[in-house]
């Protein structure tokens, strides 16, 4: 499975990741597709050993660590996850958001297009959302600034830039334009994150409007 | 009830080679013999580091302390999990770092998985778990790219892994483009990858 990804993030985009910088929104998706892409989580452990190097290389200062104030607990309890699973959607999203796939509870916004907003930690600005739409139609339009990521769950969609299937990421860096357009053979649910809500909202906006008066 | 000692002074890393490359080591006699011994060195040698971490990542100095402490508290309480695991048990302190100075200085969900938890969840096909012997021919590796890395390169990576600087923030102080902060971030890994390629 995973060797048929051929899409994966800018290694900007995973260094950023590794380092935990990355926007909130942004990391879900990275999450998601490190999860199912072997190699991007082979590049992305080198990069937290860069992260570890770095932090063990700093002299040490400020005199020895104070002892807990606490005893510390021995327990050690395993969290069992269902490994038999082999969810369709990525552990990460399933996990943080208590949700399976065939238990999304998607809100129509048009004809062919379904969404599913995913919140975020208050603090946080930006957009993550699962997307379904169907067969044959245009996906929302990118490339109007700012990072957006987009990673395929089920069917596929294709652009000037290729074919995007499952596991397969799109990193948008501002000033692209494509017309990405779902393929005739099935619908396409993706997971879309957008550092800039303003953006994706109105973008969203523009799609449903005229069907919806959102 | 196990309290590393307070007394004990913590010797500098850069002038103790034989600890840096005991670290290892030490991880791995915490997790299968629950060695209390090692855990205590690692409390001493690794907690300042980890504490500095934290302060250069903005936490004030009580916060920086116990996020400090946190995390080898958790390197004490998850090591039999992490034995059984893949991956390096140096990075493993730097990921248990990570994750909590974005939930806590942040104020983020850190979206990382640690390696014992996306272990669980992976079923099948990752490379064959890496060794102590790897990890700290890695780790030479590592030092040996860093001390190499052109200036430019070494001061954005630098900002972004110990200050948790997004690139954005960096091009910002640096002054420079966006994309010139991506690109040079991109060299700095390519020297990397380069440099690890046959370990993997």
């Amino acid at each position: 499975m995973t060797n048929e990804i051929k899409h994966h993030p800018d290694e900007a985009t995973l260094m950023s990741y590794a380092a935990g910088t990355l926007a909130e929104p942004l990391a879900a998706v990275v999450a998601a597709h490190v999860s199912m892409c072997s190699h991007c989580r082979a590049d992305v452990a080198d990069m937290e050993l860069l992260g570890a190097t770095l932090l063990l290389s700093k002299p040490s200062a400020g005199g020895a660590l104070r002892p807990p104030a606490r005893p510390m607990e021995v327990s050690i309890s395993r969290s069992r996850r269902d490994v038999t699973e082999a969810s369709r959607l990525p552990h990460p999203i399933a996990s943080a958001y208590g949700l399976s796939f065939d238990a999304i509870p998607w809100k129509r916004l048009g004809p062919g297009v379904w969404h599913h907003k995913l919140p975020l930690t208050a603090a946080t600005s930006g957009d993550l959302r699962l997307l379904r739409i169907g067969p044959g139609r245009a996906m929302p339009d990118h490339g109007h600034g700012g990072s957006e990521l987009t990673l395929v769950l089920e069917g596929a969609y294709s652009d000037v830039t290729g074919t995007y299937r499952r596991g397969d990421i799109q990193d948008i860096d501002e000033g692209v334009d494509h017309r990405p357009i779902v393929d005739g053979s099935g619908e396409c649910v993706c997971i879309i994150a957008s550092e800039h809500p303003a953006r994706f909202k109105s973008l969203l906006g523009r799609l449903v409007q005229p069907f919806t008066g959102m | 009830m196990l309290l590393p000692t307070s007394e004990s002074r913590p010797v500098s890393w850069a002038t103790r080679k034989p600890f840096r490359e005991a670290m290892s080591d030490l991880l791995s006699r915490i997790a299968t013999d629950r060695s209390e011994d090692a855990f205590r060195m690692l409390f001493n040698e690794i907690g300042p580091r980890v504490r500095n971490f934290m302060l250069q990542q903005g936490a004030d100095p009580a916060l920086a302390e116990e996020l400090a402490q946190e995390t080898l508290l958790t390197v004490w309480r998850k090591a039999a999990l992490y034995s059984s695991e893949k991956g390096s048990p140096t990075t493993w302190i730097y990921t248990i770092a990570r994750n909590l100075r974005t939930d806590h200085i942040r104020r983020q969900r850190s979206w990382h998985e640690l390696t014992d938890e996306h272990a669980a969840a992976i079923p099948s096909d990752d490379a064959p778990a890496d060794d102590v012997i790897s990890d700290r021919q890695r780790q030479i590796r590592v030092q040996a790219v860093l001390k190499d890395l052109p200036p430019e390169q070494l001061e954005v990576v630098t900002l972004a892994f110990m200050e948790g600087l997004p690139h954005g923030e960096i091009a910002a102080r640096l002054s420079l483009p966006l994309g010139t902060v991506k690109s040079r971030i991109r060299l700095a890994y390519q020297k990397l990858r380069t440099a690890l390629e046959d370990l993997r």
